[in-house]
């Protein structure tokens, strides 16, 4: 037997599914709309495989470590999630993409290259620590006025955990201040990141059902020659 | 000009002129003496006044378990385990190794990313990509390579313990049974360690030679390093 191929370093490789992901700050409603355009490719026939940031069962309990003991530092913070990355690329999101699924992502590398590089990480280094992931067919970029997601997720929120607070940066002693600032920061990058990767910008302030069309009639377009199963008995 | 530097990249909130001390490393492949030498070492420094810090690969506080963990299952991909390695690596190097360089004092580290990137390379991993993510790392201040060849290191090997699982390569498997593949996969590490040595500047010392004779050798090696430093920073210190 011998080793597997090093995946994805040649270059972006093309598999038989289709990779689309949604990226955001906290509060765009990225995750939202993901789940309607899941539901609605589910009711199509097409096999669907969702894959969450932060999600690997091995690597999770690293990083909860990590976390409780606040043991990370930026360069660390950044190693960890890429392990974490990386462990579902290989286990989850390549092979479903090689099976010809629909595979959606919320959050992606883009969410590490925006966080990390607000933490004082080398923007080239995290870009190239990522090189293995396979590239979207589409990645959709929620834009949303700070104040306005801010508002969103201050008011349904009971406290903020140290590091989505971005507490390790000492931007401000206060959390809720210290969210606001890192916020900025990583809105700031995803601005530069969206010409930078071709990321699709969704206007995140239009009523949940008009984006959740024009998200669809991009998707759309990507389908063409995907595996779609015809419905069950249990499902007529 | 500050006494550190790293291979190309930057740790975050480091400031690299704070940075005295020593950076000594001794490379190596599995059962080569690495223990023993590094032991010795720090017996003849700590004896001629120098503090002396140690670590070594998997001795993070952050990683460590979890890669131990993983391992037992072998259940992480490659991309994950250098990532999870790298992550333990740097752990290290900001809470073991940055504070000691800080204070001044000699660290010995028991294998560096050589041997991290050389065990990704014979796995399959892109070499510029795995050198790129340890682009952060500090250059040491010196690298002493103890080579062995696969013949003899196998009765080492033997006499300590056996073939492990993973030094051997099982997780892919490049043979029958445990004694081929230790051959392959050794052979492979060497070989990768071997073409590192050039590239990053490896002192090679002949780990067939007798215990005591080498360890007497590095012993030397090393003083002679710490004294020019010294003897420099003096000149520095008092103007001519």
């Amino acid at each position: 037997m011998t080793p597997s191929p090093p995946a994805l370093e040649a270059g972006p490789r093309t598999y038989p599914g289709r990779l689309f992901v949604v990226e955001g700050v906290d509060g765009s409603g990225k995750s939202t709309q993901l789940t309607l355009l899941s539901q609605w490719l589910r009711s199509e026939g097409f096999t669907v495989v969702f894959s969450e940031w932060n999600s690997s069962p091995i690597v999770r309990a690293t990083t909860r470590r990590g976390k409780k003991r606040m043991l990370l530092t930026p360069l660390t913070f950044s190693l960890i999630h890429a392990t974490d990355f990386s462990d579902r690329v290989e286990r989850e999101i390549v092979p479903s993409l090689k099976a010809g699924a629909i595979v959606l992502a919320d959050r992606y590398v883009y969410t590490a290259f925006a966080r990390d590089v607000s933490r004082g990480v080398d923007p080239l280094w995290v870009r190239s620590l990522y090189r293995f992931a396979p590239v979207p067919a589409e990645a959709f970029y929620f834009r949303i006025p700070l104040e306005l997601a801010l508002k969103r997720i201050l008011s349904g929120r009971p406290s903020l955990k140290w590091y989505e607070a971005g507490m390790d940066l000492g931007l401000h002693i206060d959390p809720t201040e210290s969210y606001r600032l890192f916020q900025a920061k990583i809105m700031e990058q995803y601005e530069q990141l969206a010409p930078e990767f071709g990321l699709t910008a969704m206007d995140a302030t239009k009523a949940v059902e008009v984006q959740q069309r024009l998200l669809r009639q991009t998707v759309r377009r990507h389908l063409k020659g995907l595996y779609r199963r015809t419905r069950t008995y249990a499902e007529v | 000009m500050p006494k550190f530097e790293t291979y190309g990249g930057s740790i975050p909130g480091v400031q690299l002129d704070e940075l005295k001390g020593w950076l000594i490393v001794i490379e190596g492949t599995d059962g080569v003496g690495r223990t023993t030498h590094v032991s010795r070492l720090r017996a003849h420094l700590e004896r001629l006044g120098y503090a002396v810090g140690e670590t070594g690969l998997m001795r993070s506080g952050l990683a460590s378990r979890g890669i131990r963990r993983a391992k037992q299952g072998n259940t992480l991909g490659n991309h994950a385990y250098n990532l999870f390695y790298a992550t333990d690596f740097a752990d290290r190097l900001e809470h073991q190794v940055l504070p000691a360089l800080r204070a001044g004092f000699v660290m010995l580290t028991d294998r560096y990313v050589y041997s991290l990137i050389a065990r990704a390379i014979v796995r399959g991993a892109n070499p510029q990509w795995i050198k790129q993510v340890y682009s952060f790392s500090l250059k040491p201040n010196a690298v002493y390579y103890l080579r062995i060849g696969v013949t003899d290191l196998v009765p080492r090997v033997l006499v300590n313990g056996g073939f492990d699982y993973w030094e051997s390569g099982m997780d892919i498997p490049m043979g029958e049974d445990l004694y081929d593949s230790f051959i392959q996969y050794q052979e492979r590490v060497i070989q990768q360690l071997d073409s590192l040595a050039g590239e990053y500047n490896f002192q090679t010392l002949d780990a067939t030679t007798d215990v005591d004779e080498l360890a007497e050798d590095l012993c030397q090696r090393v003083t002679q390093l710490l004294e020019s430093d010294q003897s420099k920073a003096l000149e520095s210190v008092e103007p001519a």
